[in-house]
């Protein structure tokens, strides 16, 4: 139908409103449900890194909220590495605290291609029984092919041996990069050195076939077909447990878990 | 002679007859890039055929008021929102599955086939029968993407649903996944394929030269 100026402006102002109404209600009322998912998700991947939970496995909502009892989460400056008194961990968001103004900072230029770096970081312990620390998970992140992946990596009360790494957020090429989710790739980290005797981040991932961890401690299998995403992982955990990202807090842990 | 049901003939059409894939050769981007893996191909096809029948529907009802001029943009508003709460409703009640969908929910905005069937159909006809029409053609989009999603998930995963059915050379068993089926192109092959078997059933569908 052909209709006047005014009935056109008046017909598209009305559809505008009705469908924003009905865009943000749905997105209102679903809010909590979203968060809930996305929370439960990193707390899984948090689990799975720290060796709490298979990669296969789908723990439930309660299981989950279970086994995460064991974790003790701390937020910490990332500059110091000492804990951060008064800011609720759960309700902290690394990468939010990154993008911030004021609660973040740009980056120094690094092959992880990390744009910025937040100032508080959330980082994850884990004790046994009697308050010995059993391992700690860090939050890692980077570029790969496509885009960035997010991960954590734990790493032993020993500070240097890798016990597990784990992806929860990329969009790498399924099968090719992808594959970074698979399970047998992820079981090959378990036992490999972080951090050679004279303390740099030693670890790489390699092309290729490494040996077994004992024989091969600083090396892991490439990706096969993706060699950028496998460099993406090296510079990610090159960045991350580097003098940027967590060396001040893992000295601080050196220092104090060893005396 | 039967006599024809326009109802029966605007759902079954599109499947077949008037494929809005393999004949009208809309949507065929989503189709390469959801299609790795069935469980993925399935939620989409099951958000497409929601969209465009929703879709459908709603442009019809408006259909005697919306200004020409205007139309397009009035069905974009009316598709775009519709998408965005499917996107909504699968991040808080099948949050997996969305993660691997990732973009390509909010992608079905641009699928060429929800907005041609919006234009073509529903600003034509009554609401039920657009309903229907979508109802076809979202059925006839989700057949050819279960198909390629079957093919590629079977020869590149050796597995259907998620279900290891060849065992893989890497688990000890005997197939050697075929890395091709995992990229987009695979996908070009096969509907490649689908569009030529169905020309062959049905000659009339090849264009002339």
């Amino acid at each position: 139908m052909h209709a006047s100026v005014l009935y056109n402006l008046a017909f598209a102002a009305l559809v505008c409103v009705v469908c924003a109404v009905f865009v943000s209600s749905s997105a209102v009322s679903l809010r909590d449900l979203q968060a809930a998912n996305e929370a439960l998700e990193k707390q899984r991947n948090v689990l799975v890194a720290a060796g709490l939970a298979t990669s296969d496995e789908r723990p439930s909502a309660a299981e989950i909220a279970e086994r995460f009892n064991a974790i003790n989460q701390v937020v910490i400056d990332l500059d110091t590495g000492e804990e951060v008194a008064g800011v609720d961990p759960d309700l902290f968001d690394q990468r939010a605290a990154a993008a911030g103004a004021e609660t973040g900072r740009p980056a120094p230029d690094n092959p992880a291609r990390v744009q910025r770096l937040p100032r508080q970081a959330l980082v994850y312990e884990l004790r046994d029984a009697g308050g010995q620390l059993d391992l700690v998970i860090l939050p890692i992140n980077g570029m790969g092919l496509w885009s960035t992946l997010y991960g954590f990596i734990a790493i032993d009360a020993d500070l240097i041996t890798v016990r597990g790494i784990t992806y929860y957020e990329h969009l790498e090429t399924p099968g090719l990069g992808g594959e970074v989710d698979n399970p047998r790739w992820k079981a090959l980290w378990p036992g490999r050195r972080a951090f050679g005797d004279d303390g740099a981040v030693s670890i790489e991932v390699i092309r290729g076939r490494a040996g077994a961890p004992e024989a091969d401690p600083y090396r892991v299998d490439g990706l096969a077909g993706a060699t950028m995403t496998s460099r993406g992982v090296t510079n990610m955990l090159h960045f991350w447990l580097g003098e940027h990202g967590f060396r001040p807090y893992l000295d601080r842990l050196r220092g104090r878990e060893g005396a | 002679m039967a006599r024809r049901n326009p109802a029966r003939d605007a759902l079954i059409d599109p499947l077949f007859n008037n494929n809005p894939i393999a004949l009208q050769v809309l949507g065929i981007c989503s189709a390469l890039a959801v299609t790795t893996r069935m469980d993925t191909a399935l939620v989409m096809s099951i958000a497409v055929v929601g969209v465009t029948m929703s879709s459908n529907f709603f442009v019809s009802v408006l259909r005697h008021h919306i200004p020409t001029n205007i139309r397009i943009i009035v069905q974009l508003t009316i598709i775009a929102s519709l998408v965005i709460v499917v996107d909504q409703v699968l991040k808080a009640y099948l949050f997996e599955i969305s993660q691997q969908l990732s973009v390509f929910v909010g992608l079905i905005i641009t699928n060429c086939i929800i907005m041609g069937r919006a234009e073509a159909y529903a600003m034509q006809n009554p609401p039920a029968m657009s309903l229907i029409d979508g109802l076809g053609n979202g059925l006839g989009y989700g057949a050819i993407l279960m198909g390629t999603a079957a093919l590629r998930e079977l020869f590149g995963f050796g597995s259907l649903f998620g279900t290891q059915v060849l065992p893989l050379a890497s688990d000890g068993g005997w197939y050697p996944p075929n890395g091709l089926m995992v990229l987009s192109p695979s996908a070009f092959f096969i509907i490649g394929f689908f569009i030529w078997a169905l020309r062959t059933w049905k000659p009339e569908q090849a264009e002339s030269d």
